[in-house]
């Protein structure tokens, strides 16, 4: 296969008069296939396939199981837009104590309670995180209320954000309140700890 | 002789040439046409807006109406073009602002738009009427916010699959209480959630809203509300379809949709609950076309809603709808003419799905309209392409994307170069083409030799030398864009086949083995072609000119070369060839 396209190749003629001191070789003879130093030639440098040179053999090497692969760039070819959309999505509803207003947010976007604090600062623009003796409050600095983070889950309860791992939170949440402290104190924190209100 | 046959006729003979093929030929027979034709052509396409200048179109065509711009090349989509390469859309709105007054229409496509770029619009065009931006990036809700506030005659805001910065969801309510004209509004790729009231307010005072395509933030049981509006919809995308499953919910939605008799077009379908599917059943029958894209629903509810839109032509779904779901497409929409399988889980290593080249073979055999398909599976085979190929001679574009770079047909191991070949030799009409799998110069030999009529080629993983390169180039006579990714294409067939590049709108070579030295050739030599060699790394003149070039982008153009290039792109011309040695 190799020998005859070669000699296709060379009876080719420039197009116009484009002289050029690149000399015509064999495919396979290096005329093509340049050493790639540092470039992003590699889909076979870039992902876990026994592929080693080119060879006829390439076809049934390809076939053999393989373990997980490393992405590469732009394949398959999804568009961003698409990926982005596919990820799944959980908007919930935040209330605050005392404010007429709702808001949504999409629990998705965060990948921590911390991210998730932030998130309320940037919503609630009154609201600031403090610290307060190692832990963190959400306080509203015009008059100094303080509000504890609390969400309703599948079963209906109301509890303490926090206390359970980030994912098993984002799971059964339904909706959000930020609730003022004063009257956060029936609810029991889902595992038993010493502060109820802190969250780490 | 003279000439005396009146202007004004020649100018209303004219006024019924809409294509601009023929627009440029009438402009070619003389000297008097070419003027009568350049001051009645309303509508301007610019497919790639870096081969024109904003001035030269202005001088020549003084009252255009409508302008349809492209920007960045199409792999842009899968990030193989890197951030700030270009395609500004400002120093056009700004030429246009001044030079076209009456300007109505505005299409753009891949480019980056600003927020100041939207508030010029909004402010020069006192007709303007439609605003297309897709794929677009760089604006922000406010950009929109003056677009509804200064627009008093716009009928069309469509947004489609463009990234807009959220920065609130109030530009809604910037369209002004007597603004009725909506026509068609799109914004399905809004983050945020807009006021519920505000697009309620607004779709109740537009009587002649025909296409309303929601964003995912609006729930399902603000749907009813909003489809009793605007009963006299064409087109329709639902936010995300889900609820606590309510028979009231349920029954109110049925209900709304039901009267909607004109209903053409359904999509949205995010995190879909299958119980409210059936809500949807009494416009079945009308739809023609489908977007279940989002849709990540099982095979049998689709199937379900699918077999109920007997008058299908257009159907677009993820690959959870498997192979049975195929064949009962087949069997109930006898009208289809596009299918597009978009795949649910790219990234796995292993099929998630029973999606197979079976499914659609079924539909290739079933349908007998078909003749636009986009299909991702994870295996393939050369009898089946050759069936495909057999049974729909007159498919126009065939994208087939198997995941796994450089798969063999998995029957007998071999590459799928006759598979494809089938395909170009049977499909006389095929304009479009991507390819996949394990692929050899043979195929690309086929596809010079039968694809007369192709006009755009996207290759990946594929080929063994030049000569598959030389092939396409030499034998593709209708060819327009060529995008190859990764692929044993070198220097000789490129410079061999520079001419050609002049009769193409771009050519596209990342990943390659073109060298910095070909490239330097090419863009000397060739004057009316942007030679773009884009490339991430130091300097490509810090290396031998041997090496190879990350990424290459070669342009006919009458503008010259760019002048809003980053660092990292740099244009091959005869200055290069003296700045680079």
């Amino acid at each position: 296969m190799s020998m005859d396209t070669g000699n296709d190749l060379q009876g080719l003629e420039y197009s116009g008069s484009l002289k050029t001191e690149l000399t015509l070789a064999l495919p396979g003879g290096g005329g093509a296939e340049t050493p790639t130093s540092g470039s992003k030639r590699g889909f076979s440098e870039t992902v876990d396939l026994n592929l080693g040179t080119r060879s006829d053999d390439e076809a049934s090497v390809v076939t053999q199981t393989h373990p997980p692969k490393a992405q590469v760039v732009g394949w398959p070819p999804v568009r961003s837009y698409r990926r982005s959309m596919m990820k799944s999505c959980k908007f919930v509803k935040v209330a605050v104590d005392g404010a007429p207003y709702l808001r949504k947010l999409d629990l998705e976007t965060y990948s921590s309670y911390q991210e998730l604090l932030s998130a309320f600062e940037d919503m609630f623009t009154c609201l600031t995180i403090c610290d307060v003796m190692n832990e963190k409050k959400i306080m509203d600095s015009a008059n100094g209320t303080e509000y504890v983070p609390t969400y309703e889950d599948k079963d209906g309860d109301w509890m303490l954000v926090g206390d359970v791992p980030w994912k098993m939170f984002v799971e059964s949440c339904k909706r959000l309140r930020l609730m003022k402290s004063s009257e956060a104190m029936g609810l029991a924190p889902k595992t038993s700890s010493s502060k109820g209100s802190s969250i780490n | 002789m003279a000439y005396s046959f009146p202007e004004e006729v020649l100018e209303h003979v004219f006024s019924f040439l809409s294509s601009d093929k023929d627009r440029n030929a009438v402009s070619l027979v003389c000297k008097s046409w070419y003027e009568i034709e350049r001051w009645c052509r309303r509508r301007i396409f610019v497919g790639n807006c870096y081969a024109v200048s904003p001035e030269i179109v202005i001088r020549r065509f003084p009252e255009v109406r409508a302008v349809e711009i492209k920007g960045k090349p199409h792999f842009a989509d899968f990030n193989l073009v890197p951030e700030e390469w270009g395609g500004y859309v400002y120093p056009w709105i700004v030429a246009m602002s001044a030079a076209y007054p009456l300007l109505e229409e505005i299409k753009l496509k891949r480019m980056v738009v600003t927020d100041e770029s939207l508030e010029l619009i909004s402010k020069s065009f006192k007709n303007f009427k439609v605003l297309v931006l897709s794929s677009c990036e760089g604006f922000t809700t406010d950009g929109l916010a003056s677009i509804a506030a200064n627009c008093r005659n716009l009928r069309e805001l469509d947004l489609r699959e463009s990234d807009v910065e959220d920065l609130s969801g109030h530009w809604l309510s910037h369209f002004p209480d007597n603004y009725t004209s909506l026509v068609s509004l799109n914004m399905s790729c809004l983050g945020s959630e807009v006021s519920f009231s505000a697009l309620e307010r607004l779709v109740a005072r537009s009587p002649n809203l025909r296409t309303l395509r929601l964003n995912r933030a609006v729930p399902l049981e603000k749907l009813p509300n909003l489809i009793r509006r605007a009963p006299q919809l064409v087109e329709f995308g639902t936010g995300a379809y889900s609820a606590e499953i309510r028979s009231d919910i349920l029954s109110n939605l049925a209900e709304a949709f039901s009267g909607c008799k004109q209903l053409k077009g359904l999509s949205g379908f995010w995190d879909v609950v299958p119980s409210y599917l059936p809500a949807m059943y009494s416009v079945c029958s009308g739809i023609t076309s489908l977007n279940l894209s989002y849709a990540t629903i099982q095979s049998p509810d689709l199937v379900k809603l699918v077999s109920q839109c007997k008058n299908l032509q257009r159907l677009w779904v993820l690959d959870y709808i498997e192979d049975s779901g195929l064949e009962a497409l087949a069997a109930s929409c006898k009208d289809l003419q596009e299918l597009r399988v978009f795949p649910s889980d790219p990234f796995g290593a292993e099929p998630n799905v029973s999606l197979t080249e079976q499914g659609l073979v079924s539909v290739s055999a079933g349908c007998p309209k078909l003749r636009s398909v986009l299909y991702f599976c994870r295996q393939m085979s050369n009898v089946a392409l050759i069936a495909i190929a057999r049974n729909r001679p007159e498919m126009i574009r065939f994208r087939l994307c198997i995941i796994e770079p450089r798969a063999p047909d998995y029957l007998t191991l071999e590459p799928l170069d006759t598979g494809f070949g089938a395909i170009v030799e049977n499909c006389k009409q095929l304009r479009r083409l991507s390819l996949s799998g394990l692929l050899t110069d043979r195929v690309f030999k086929y596809i010079g030799t039968h694809a007369k009529k192709l006009e755009m080629l996207s290759i990946a993983f594929a080929g063994d030398s030049d000569l598959g390169l030389h092939h396409v180039l030499s034998g593709c006579e209708s060819l327009r864009k060529l995008e190859i990714r990764d692929c044993p294409f070198g220097d000789k067939a490129l410079l061999a086949n520079a001419a050609k590049l002049e009769t193409m709108r771009s050519l596209w070579m990342s990943s390659c083995s073109v060298s910095f030295g070909a490239c330097k050739l090419l863009g000397q030599k060739m004057p009316r072609l942007n030679v773009e060699v884009i490339d991430e790394r130091d300097p490509p003149d810090s290396r031998p000119e041997s090496c190879p070039v990350e990424r290459l982008y070669v342009y006919r153009t009458v503008a010259g070369r760019r002048v809003d290039m980053p660092h990292f792109v740099y244009t091959m011309d005869e200055d290069a060839a003296l700045r680079f040695s």
